[in-house]
């Protein structure tokens, strides 16, 4: 057994801790307030306490930590993306990632497992050999494998050639990862909290405060206070909030479903994802199959369940697995993705001055945490963009300067 | 155990027996037995081994509501046995253990417990970094329960839709009693029930003391319900979510309805509660109404003596049935102080059982190898959190509890209803239900029996009235006091092993160590313990966790809130949802045709098309072949896949403009003009041609995979633009076919005798009607693969005659069909673009050299904007026609990147080996100023290589169109 297990078996009283503290009172001025408490704004509120030494900070979550996307999403890590601005951006994600269960000293599960993006189509294996391309000149272990390679790194994979859409090879992506989604929101959370950041949950934002172009204060249903600077990172929600610092964002949000079935003795280590079927699917440490499909068909800022969905995404799994025909689903879910157009997220500055953006994360946002808490911290402390992320800049759809990864969303256009 | 005589054993047919195998011993049941049921009759109480302790664990609920039962039948894993009834030759396997069931190595788990504290994994085995790795082996090698083999086949699973008036989930008192009520007024009624048999409760609890009121009100229901021409009855189906509207699936056998169920009432009724207490999961303690079910539905004697716990008068009912099976009852165990005296517990009490008023179970004392209870230990109560040190032991071989209920509300919660619980009796009330849907009975927290055939019937009244049908006047509803269902009090075990969640092996301190660690919020808490995350979802588990959490924090239940119930409601399997995975393939009128040439098929959006003829082997050569036959003689191409659009009405061109880049106000009827469409942020998504048949009349092609999204989008626009315009979408009502080559001319003018085919009468880019072959036809010259050539649309069901008349008049001249590979190749030479080959998310029209598809001084189209930006902001990449320096060296493939000092400047959208000019030609993207025809590009090639190639201009083949014009 682990020493870090020891304590818990020989101590008389339980020694666990308090990983935040109750919900405190308001103060009336923070120097940074970070409106949504999923894993994005509890990274940022971390990275800002401490390795900036900013530690006035508020986190205001409307729920609990973590209810958002960070903990609905399918906890699929990877950096194989399309274009050298979302590689490098992704790239540190998960060299940031490697080392975070050390890093907020929580285990956050972090597994590599391999990850494959299936290819049923000539344009789906262009698009694979593409994204490859880039991945390997940027140092990104990824490369197209073929059927005959598929036969031997996933064997249990229906490879036949008497079904709708037969496989033609995919993106093989070795150090694609899985990790406890839950586990990094309360990592940070619990590490930042010991540095000072207070946590409300249960305080909803309300509206925004802009004199003079400039952002003052934030007003929640529990009281108004004052801010220097304030970020929002609040997935599904960011139009609305956006709204209230009078800025309009270039964001659908649609919402995306995603399922798990009973636990199971493992027998699926890889992640495999199909664009064409819009089908991703993982086994998890407890045993239970993972898996997601493309978004819905139309906007809204709903989280219910459909039965098409859950229809549609297993006559497609069972295409790919049939094995799995007999397995129960336990549960069907759904989180609601930001949709911008170029299917890159947003990073950065406003036209509101000290008011930061992180949204349109579609449904690439849980990957990016670690790199997006460091990269906007380092922008609100510093007042300056960094370099990694100044192509998310908002303003980049005035003038098109778009960052193209509609070829590499798993699923979903 | 000794079977009891009818009338108990409802559902088991004394007459059959039936032979199955369990962990490869052989057993025998009657026939209507459950796994489970089977087993209890032959002292097999285990059935599986816990998730995590791998502790032994036999039946709770006897009606499928646990994991304790879960099985694996053959291929398939997690299985109910308590749900399942035995077949001959059923081949059943406990789960989750190493070795054997009852000697199952992994119990060793037990002890280490101590080093596996709430959240144990969060907590350790990170230190040193590498060593998770291992770990994680080791945690995938004990992890999960039942075993998918590789072999599982996909059974036969299918569909049906069902529609009706009414609907009512649960067929116990309130819903017989709605259902009935509901076809009297006339309503077309669903009735509903995961049960074998109607009648919920009514089969197996007890109402009264003399045990009879239950039987009486069933038979009488039953058989109204039964003779009703108006009622459907649906039993051992399982409704297994609510959805929008209504919406419901329903699971029966193999197969899954999907109802649109009109109005609906759920009268789902409640499970029952078990009690917190150490050892509180050995095989022998279950729920009170397991041991009814036991003993009325399959005719079993639950053991030898019992010990009754109960929070309510049920307990009674069920110590009742107990004495009357022939068991000893040691004692009735009731956790309030001072219980009313009412008919059941006079009952009890004058058959001489001890009642322990105020009371609760302490810990229950395993038998001699742990796989049963041999006795329990009883204290005071002395607070809500504390009992008397001082406990009495009753020896007892089984514990019944009738903890409390909660409400089987998940239908409810999905729909948006709430559930709120009064903090100390465990009453609950439900509200905030939609429109078109109501609960009824013990779901709603009604549970007197006159009381829910009442409510049952007025929500029937009431649903049929919603759904169109009203009814007199109805009688007044008897109205008897509710016995609140109790709230047994929580009292943490120092030693633990006092379950809140079997399914997950939660402890009551794992849920208060949780708590304070500050997982406070209700979901927080489930998330972090994982309480009510199996795959019993918290149904036994949730209220528990909530009132602890409600304890720490000092807040109330409501104010604690609960975890959000999400379907499906029970086990679902994936095969049921997948059904046959109907995904349709779209074949076109000529396709047997292809097929008989021996044409290689390849997917086109929905579509299936030739990709080439011949063998795969000689896969080269047979293209290169088919584009040889285009350049020097006639080939032919069915493009019947293509998107097809009819455009009519008054304004119909201008439509046309708002929607395309080029300008079409003046286009000349009888000609076709180029279409290309950008999206608002000025990137290419389609192209075609656009025919002008009429003033007020377009036919409008796209392309194979893009008209979908084309009409949508039209009929989007138009939606705000409201222009006098038709816009129907036509794609396969059409079957086409392009004859192209030198000599298409001739072999077409054996066919038609009234369209003048030549060059002057009909030119390039120009539309006529006439007929082919006497089948009428639209005839486009178009060009896509740059030679003279006529692309003729039929009525799909004349494609395949057009198609054998063509080949037949082609026959003399040697016409070759050709496919989707040659046709790439063929404009691929002349320098045209496929969309979404040679585009991508981004592609601007001046990216990709097509500024001539553009009318700016046009006022409008989609895009314009954009692309006037982007053409004053100057172009970042540019699309280019190159060969290869070395057309015999290596050949790039497409999407290898274009390199210059170390950055990618572009990609290679299309390559390929031309026979027309005998040089590896194509298009790629490359940075703005390496476009000037001759500019030497790198293009980075498998293996790091580079290859070297030099920008041409476009197009390669016959630059000045000579021969498509001719």
């Amino acid at each position: 057994m682990p020493f870090g297990l020891i304590k818990y078996a020989l101590s008389s009283s339980y020694p666990g801790k308090r990983f935040i503290a109750a919900r405190p009172e308001l103060k009336s001025n923070y120097d940074v307030v970070i409106i949504g408490g999923g894993g994005h704004g509890l990274a940022t509120a971390y990275h800002l306490a401490r390795y900036h030494g900013i530690r006035n900070v508020a986190v205001f979550e409307k729920g609990y930590i973590g209810g958002g996307n960070t903990g609905r999403n399918t906890a699929i890590i990877r950096s194989n993306y399309l274009t050298p601005e979302g590689v490098a951006f992704y790239e540190e994600s998960v060299s940031l990632y490697r080392q975070l269960s050390q890093e907020l000293d929580y285990n956050i599960l972090y597994s590599e497992r391999g990850h494959f993006t299936l290819a049923h189509t000539d344009s789906a294996m262009r698009t694979s050999r593409w994204r490859a391309e880039v991945n390997k000149h940027l140092g990104v272990d990824s490369e197209l494998v073929y059927r005959d390679d598929l036969a031997r790194l996933i064997p249990q994979l229906n490879l036949s050639e008497d079904v709708r859409y037969p496989i033609l090879g995919a993106l093989y992506h070795p150090p694609g990862a899985v990790a406890r989604h839950d586990g990094v929101a309360w990592g940070y959370a619990g590490r930042a909290a010991e540095l000072g950041v207070e946590i409300h949950q249960g305080t909803t934002v309300t509206d925004i405060e802009v004199t003079d172009g400039k952002v003052t204060g934030v007003v929640t249903d529990r009281g108004r206070v004052s801010c220097g600077k304030a970020v929002q990172a609040v997935a599904g929600a960011s139009t609305v909030i956006a709204d209230m610092a009078g800025l309009k964002l270039p964001i659908r949000t649609i919402p995306l479903q995603a399922c798990v079935s009973q636990p199971h003795k493992p027998i699926l280590d890889p992640i495999i994802v199909s664009g064409s079927l819009h089908v991703y699917i993982s086994q998890s440490d407890r045993g239970e199959f993972v898996m997601g499909g493309s978004t819905d068909p139309y906007p809204r800022y709903q989280t219910t369940s459909s039965l098409d969905f859950i229809e549609g995404l297993m006559s497609h799994v069972l295409e790919l697995l049939p094995h799995l025909s007999e397995v129960q689903v336990m549960r069907q879910w759904a989180g609601m993705t930001d949709m911008t157009p170029d299917f890159a997220p947003i990073m950065g500055e406003t036209g509101v001055e000290n008011y930061y953006i992180d949204a349109g994360w579609g449904t690439w946002g849980f990957k990016a945490t670690p790199v997006c808490g460091k990269r906007m911290a380092e922008m609100v402390a510093t007042g300056r963009v960094p370099a990694l992320i100044a192509p998310f800049r908002l303003s980049r759809f005035e003038n098109f300067d778009q960052v193209g990864e509609k070829g590499a969303a798993s699923v979903g256009h | 155990m000794e079977r009891l005589s009818a009338p108990m054993g409802s559902r088991i047919d004394r007459t059959e027996r039936v032979s199955f195998r369990f962990e490869g011993q052989q057993y025998s049941g009657y026939r209507g037995d459950t796994i489970a049921s089977a087993l209890y009759a032959n002292d097999v109480t285990m059935l599986s081994r816990s998730f995590k302790y791998h502790r032994p664990r036999g039946v709770l609920s006897m009606c499928g509501q646990d994991s304790n039962t879960m099985v694996q039948i053959g291929n398939k894993p997690n299985r109910l046995a308590d749900r399942i009834a035995i077949e001959a030759g059923l081949d059943v396997m406990g789960q989750n253990y190493w070795g054997s069931l009852e000697k199952d190595r992994l119990a060793a788990l037990r002890y280490f417990a101590r080093f596996m504290p709430v959240g144990f994994y969060y907590k350790a085995f990170y230190k040193p970094r590498w060593s998770w790795r291992l770990w994680a082996k080791l945690i995938r090698r004990v992890a999960g329960l039942g075993v998918v083999a590789l072999d599982t086949p996909h059974g036969y699973y299918d569909k049906q839709y069902l529609f009706t008036d009414v609907t009512v989930i649960g067929a116990g008192p309130a819903g017989l009693a709605a259902a009935l009520e509901a076809a009297e007024a006339g309503a077309k009624v669903l009735l509903v029930d995961e049960n074998i048999e109607l009648g919920g409760a009514l089969t197996y609890a007890r109402f009264d003391g003399a045990g009879e009121a239950g039987e009486r009100t069933r038979a009488d229901l039953v058989a109204k319900v039964s003779a009703h021409e108006c009622i459907r009855v649906m039993t051992d189906t399982a409704c297994t979510g609510w959805y929008a509207d209504n919406w419901l699936p329903l699971i029966k056998d193999n197969r899954l309805y999907k109802l649109r169920a009109g109005s609906l009432v759920v009268a789902s009724g409640c499970y029952e509660q078990p009690l917190i207490f150490q050892n509180n999961d050995l095989p022998g303690i279950m729920l009170g109404s397991a041991a009814q079910r036991l003993i009325r539905l399959y005719g079993i004697k639950p053991g030898n003596r019992a010990v009754v716990a109960t929070a309510n008068q049920d307990g009674y009912g069920v110590a009742l049935d107990l004495l009357d099976a022939g068991m000893e009852v040691a004692c009735v165990v009731d956790v309030r102080p001072d219980p009313p005296e009412e008919e059941m517990s006079a009952a009890v009490m004058r058959r001489h059982v001890p009642i322990l008023a105020g009371a609760t179970l302490r810990e229950a004392v395993p038998s001699a190898g742990g796989l049963g209870v041999r006795a329990v230990k009883i204290a005071r109560l002395e607070s809500a959190t504390k009992a008397a040190r001082r406990y009495d032991s009753f020896a007892c071989d089984v514990i019944a509890m009738s903890g409390s209920y909660v409400p089987a509300a998940a239908m409810l919660h999905q729909a948006g209803g709430r559930v709120s619980f009064a903090a100390d009796n465990g009453s609950f009330s439900v509200h905030d239900l939609p429109a078109h849907l109501s609960a009824a009975g013990s779901v709603g927290g009604t549970n007197a029996l006159e009381n829910v055939l009442s409510e049952g019937a007025a929500a029937g009244r009431a649903a049929a009235s919603d759904a169109g049908f009203s009814s007199a006047g109805a009688s007044a509803a008897p109205s008897i006091a509710e016995e609140a269902p109790g709230a047994w009090p929580i009292i943490i075990h120092p030693k633990g092993k006092d379950f809140v969640d079997f399914d997950e092996d939660l402890q009551s301190h794992d849920i208060e160590n949780a708590l304070t660690e500050g997982y406070q919020h209700i979901q927080l808490l489930k998330r972090f313990t994982t309480n009510g995350m199996g795959p019993s979802q918290g149904r036994h588990a949730t209220l528990p966790a909530i009132r602890l959490a409600a304890r720490r924090t000092g807040a109330g239940l409501d104010e604690t809130g609960s975890t959000t119930s999400r379907p499906p409601i029970g086990p679902l399997t994936m095969a049921h949802l997948a059904g046959r995975s109907f995904e349709p393939v779209r074949y076109t009128a000529m396709h047997y045709r292809h097929v008989e040439r021996g044409a290689r098929k390849m997917p086109a959006g929905a579509w299936m098309r030739p990709e080439y003829y011949g063998a795969a082997h000689s896969r080269a050569d047979n293209i290169a072949a088919e584009v040889v036959s285009v350049r020097e003689n006639v080939g032919m191409i069915d493009v019947s896949t293509l998107g097809g659009l009819e455009i009519r009405g008054p304004d119909a061109a201008e439509f046309l403009n708002r929607m395309y880049t080029f300008a079409y106000l003046k286009q000349p009827v009888g000609r076709a003009r180029y279409v290309l469409m950008t999206d608002e942020s000025g990137v290419i998504v389609d192209d075609g041609v656009a025919c002008r048949m009429h003033d007020d009349h377009f036919y409008v092609t796209a392309t194979t995979s893009g008209v979908d999204g084309v009409y949508r989008t039209m009929l989007w626009y138009n939606v705000q633009w409201r222009l006098k315009v038709d816009i129907t979408h036509v794609s396969g009502s059409y079957a086409g076919v392009n004859i192209a080559g030198p000599n298409s001319r001739e072999v077409l003018q054996k066919l038609c005798d009234d369209v003048d085919l030549s060059p002057e009468a009909f030119p390039y880019m120009g539309v006529r009607r006439g007929t082919v072959a006497g089948i009428p036809a639209l005839f486009l010259r178009v060009g896509f693969v740059g030679e003279l050539g006529y692309e003729l649309h039929v009525p799909a069901s004349q494609g395949e005659a057009l198609w054998d008349a063509l080949m037949e008049a082609g026959n003399e001249a040697g016409i070759q069909p050709f496919g989707v590979e040659a046709q790439r190749l063929l404009r691929l030479e002349k320098g045209h673009i496929i969309i979404s080959q040679d585009t991508d998310g981004l592609t601007t029209p001046h990216e990709a050299d097509m500024g001539w598809a553009i009318a700016n001084k046009k006022p409008f189209y989609v895009g314009m904007r954009s692309v006037a930006i982007q053409d004053s902001v100057g172009l970042k990449r540019k699309l280019v026609g190159f060969e290869l320096a070395d057309s015999t060296g290596k050949k790039p493939k497409e999407c290898h990147l274009v390199i210059r000092s170390g950055s990618i400047t572009g990609r290679v959208t299309s390559i390929a080996h031309s026979p027309t000019l005998n040089k590896v030609i194509g298009l790629a993207y490359v940075a703005p100023d390496q476009a000037e025809p001759g500019t030497e590009i790198d293009i980075k090639i498998d293996g790091g290589e580079m290859v070297k190639a030099v920008v041409v201009k476009l197009p390669f083949y016959d630059p000045d169109g000579a021969r498509q014009e001719m």
